[in-house]
């Protein structure tokens, strides 16, 4: 039981990163049919902004999420102005070449001007230790991850359901020439979906950054977990990466505890089971 | 008149190239990994050759110059380095390899050593066989076995009745399962558990998790350096199994001089056995890291992976100046086996004359706090240390 409570609180606590890290990403893939592989580049960005203002200027942690999620979502958008927007509608094949190129260079930029090591990570000393739950105790940083991945979570959905531009973006995710008739500028929408996107993979590194650590291998070590969240969440809802991440999350915790000889394959059976059976993702129109 | 003009340009060209061969160049092949996410591991590799070379050059004997040619096998991945190895060979006409952050990529290049009759120098891949895949190998690293065996020993001598022991799942993992097994068990420990973990693994719970519930005296862990170490050590902090009175032990490659600083306090008391520790206080090692900061950096701490590279450089520098820059490649082995140095920053080292492994003193370390910081401090000593896998098994 001991066991049990404390794979379903880690698996929790991972599957929080992957969704905060990923549901960007299923967002611009759905809503533009970009194949945008460079995502956890910008989840890197993210984690060595914050680790960085944290370590040698003294910023506060949360502070420091806050600049590194508009500083990303900025450069994001500069990035799609100048050379995202060069490859829409161009074929897939091209996009991923283009976009694995980006991780390549960033991957070089980043080992520039920060060294190969992984960036040493000092969380807030109110987030370290244990947090007494009266039943039993959970470290607290997981614990502070699954209420920021909640959160994160309800703002998301309201902004979404709830304002126009949600409506606005949902209307594109379903139907663009639709939307583009009755006068939505899916142009400026693209980017300011994009920069959401970008931003959100930000904080997910910068939140994330003492599980996944921050080094140049990041967007090219994690980059196969962001792609099954967002393969088996399908594309362009938010509650599809959701469930994936949690399905990820719990599963490959709970297998590698249970059979850790198999384990390691469990969540890749369970892709291929589940996009044999839907081709288009748990949530995904086909 | 024209036989006449040509033939003194011929002996001009001859003198040309005769003068040319007083300066004796001897090229020097690294397969090392200088791109991609291993890319950290084939740094500290390169900066050993570099301070060495920095040191020494002055060493070589007059006109003697020594090139090295330097090529990214890109990770573990035995196709890359087998082909540069191969164009280092046809190509460049090195007279010696060196190199190889890891084991596949070791046995990937070793027949082509035993082909070309090109010295192969290993300076960091840990597997044991390694040096019996050809008689053009010389170690001037470590094994798994080397480290984990004593370990073993150690623990049960030092009240750990049962073990829990946790591997990655690749060549060096095994054997230092194996090793630490055989001298746990050997010494009366018995091992409770053990699991296999995947190479790309992302959160260490689940593995940890299955540690704990086997109630051991002490886990044995074996990563590989770097960012895997320090996110285990994390999650043996997180499942509280430090306060449940669990100790954490391993090779020194959990506890890496470099990933330290990363680890926090969670990391205090892990006992690990190494050959090499930035923090010794040998007058030899404090030389090494006083050169190694003013080098790379105030903030730079020399890892185990450095010493390798700079104790192979030694090595090879030797066979270079025995031989007066003319290089032949049995007289290079030869002048390997048995090659030694009393100051190497880890202590005295030798290359087995043998088994052309390197001997060496195995240290038993705990994590403590010196000056406010995480150290490697060192508790027993195991004098000159010769491969145990060699040894039990009859290998060479």
């Amino acid at each position: 039981m001991e066991a049990l409570t404390s794979i379903l609180f880690h698996g929790l606590a991972y599957a929080m990163i992957l969704y905060i890290v990923s549901v960007g990403l299923s967002v611009t893939m759905g809503l533009m049919g970009f194949v945008n592989l460079a995502h956890g580049v910008f989840a890197m960005a993210g984690g060595y902004v914050t680790v960085i203002l944290m370590n040698r200027y003294a910023v506060p942690f949360a502070l420091a999420l806050a600049i590194a999620f508009v500083a990303l979502a900025l450069l994001s958008v500069i990035l799609e102005r100048t050379l995202y927007a060069r490859l829409y509608g161009a074929s897939e094949l091209d996009q991923v070449l283009f976009t694995i190129g980006l991780i390549f260079m960033s991957v070089a930029i980043v080992r520039y001007l920060w060294g190969p090591l992984p960036q040493p990570v000092h969380l807030p000393h109110a987030l370290s230790g244990q947090l007494d739950f009266g039943f039993r105790t959970f470290p607290t940083y997981r614990s502070f991850l699954i209420a920021a991945g909640f959160i994160l979570i309800a703002l998301l959905w309201l902004g979404i359901e709830r304002t126009r531009f949600g409506a606005q973006l949902r209307a594109a995710v379903d139907n663009r020439r639709m939307a583009e008739s009755i006068g939505i500028d899916t142009r400026r929408l693209f980017s300011l979906a994009f920069a959401l996107g970008s931003g959100l993979a930000a904080l997910g590194g910068g939140l994330g950054a003492d599980i996944l650590a921050i080094y140049p291998g990041y967007a090219t070590e994690y980059l196969v977990y962001f792609l099954m969240v967002v393969a088996i969440g399908g594309l362009g809802s938010l509650r599809g990466p959701f469930i994936a991440a949690l399905l990820l999350g719990f599963g490959d915790t709970a297998c590698k505890y249970l059979v850790p000889e198999l384990g390691a394959f469990f969540v890749f059976a369970a892709m291929i089971v589940l996009l044999l059976w839907r081709p288009a993702g748990l949530f995904g129109r086909a | 008149m024209r036989s006449w003009t040509s033939a003194v340009a011929a002996v001009c060209m001859a003198m040309g190239i005769s003068t040319a061969g007083f300066a004796q160049t001897v090229k020097l092949g690294v397969v090392d990994t200088y791109s991609g996410p291993f890319a950290a591991v084939g740094e500290l590799l390169d900066r050993g050759i570099r301070l060495y070379v920095k040191q020494h050059e002055k060493d070589l004997p007059p006109g003697v110059k020594l090139e090295i040619i330097r090529r990214d096998d890109t990770g573990p991945n035995p196709e890359v380095a087998k082909r540069v190895a191969q164009e280092l060979i046809t190509r460049d006409h090195v007279q010696l390899l060196a190199g190889t952050v890891y084991t596949p990529n070791a046995l990937a290049i070793a027949p082509l050593a035993t082909e070309a009759k090109v010295p192969f120098v290993i300076m960091n891949a840990g597997t044991s066989m390694i040096t019996t895949k050809s008689p053009y190998i010389a170690r001037t690293s470590f094994t798994m076995w080397q480290s984990s065996y004593p370990l073993g020993a150690w623990a049960a001598k030092n009240g750990i009745k049962k073990a829990f022991t946790a591997v990655t799942d690749y060549g060096p993992g095994i054997d230092a399962e194996a090793a630490f097994t055989k001298g746990f068990t050997d010494a009366g420990g018995q091992i409770v558990g053990s699991v296999h973990m995947p190479l790309q693994n992302p959160d260490y719970v689940p593995f940890m998790q299955r540690a704990k519930d086997a109630a051991p005296d002490a886990v044995f862990v074996f990563v590989p350096g770097g960012k895997d170490a320090t996110s285990l050590m994390k999650t043996f902090g997180d499942l509280g199994m430090k306060a449940a009175g669990i100790k954490l032990i391993g090779t020194g490659d959990i506890a890496t001089d470099e990933e330290l600083a990363n680890m926090g306090d969670v990391a205090l008391g892990v006992v690990t056995a190494f050959h090499y520790s930035a923090a010794a206080d040998r007058p030899a090692n404090e030389a090494f890291v006083k050169a190694y900061k003013a080098e790379f950096g105030a903030d730079q701490e020399p890892a185990f992976e450095v010493v390798g590279a700079y104790d192979g450089m030694a090595a090879i520098f030797h066979t270079i100046i025995a031989q007066q820059g003319h290089m032949d490649p049995d007289k290079t082995m030869e002048l390997l086996k048995g090659w030694s140095d009393d100051a190497s920053p880890r202590g005295p080292i030798m290359i087995d004359p043998e088994t052309r492994d390197i001997v060496q003193n195995e240290y038993i370390r705990r994590i403590e706090k010196v000056n406010g910081a995480l150290a490697n401090v060192e508790l027993e000593t195991m004098p000159m240390v010769k491969d145990p896998w060699k040894e039990l098994n009859h290998q060479k």
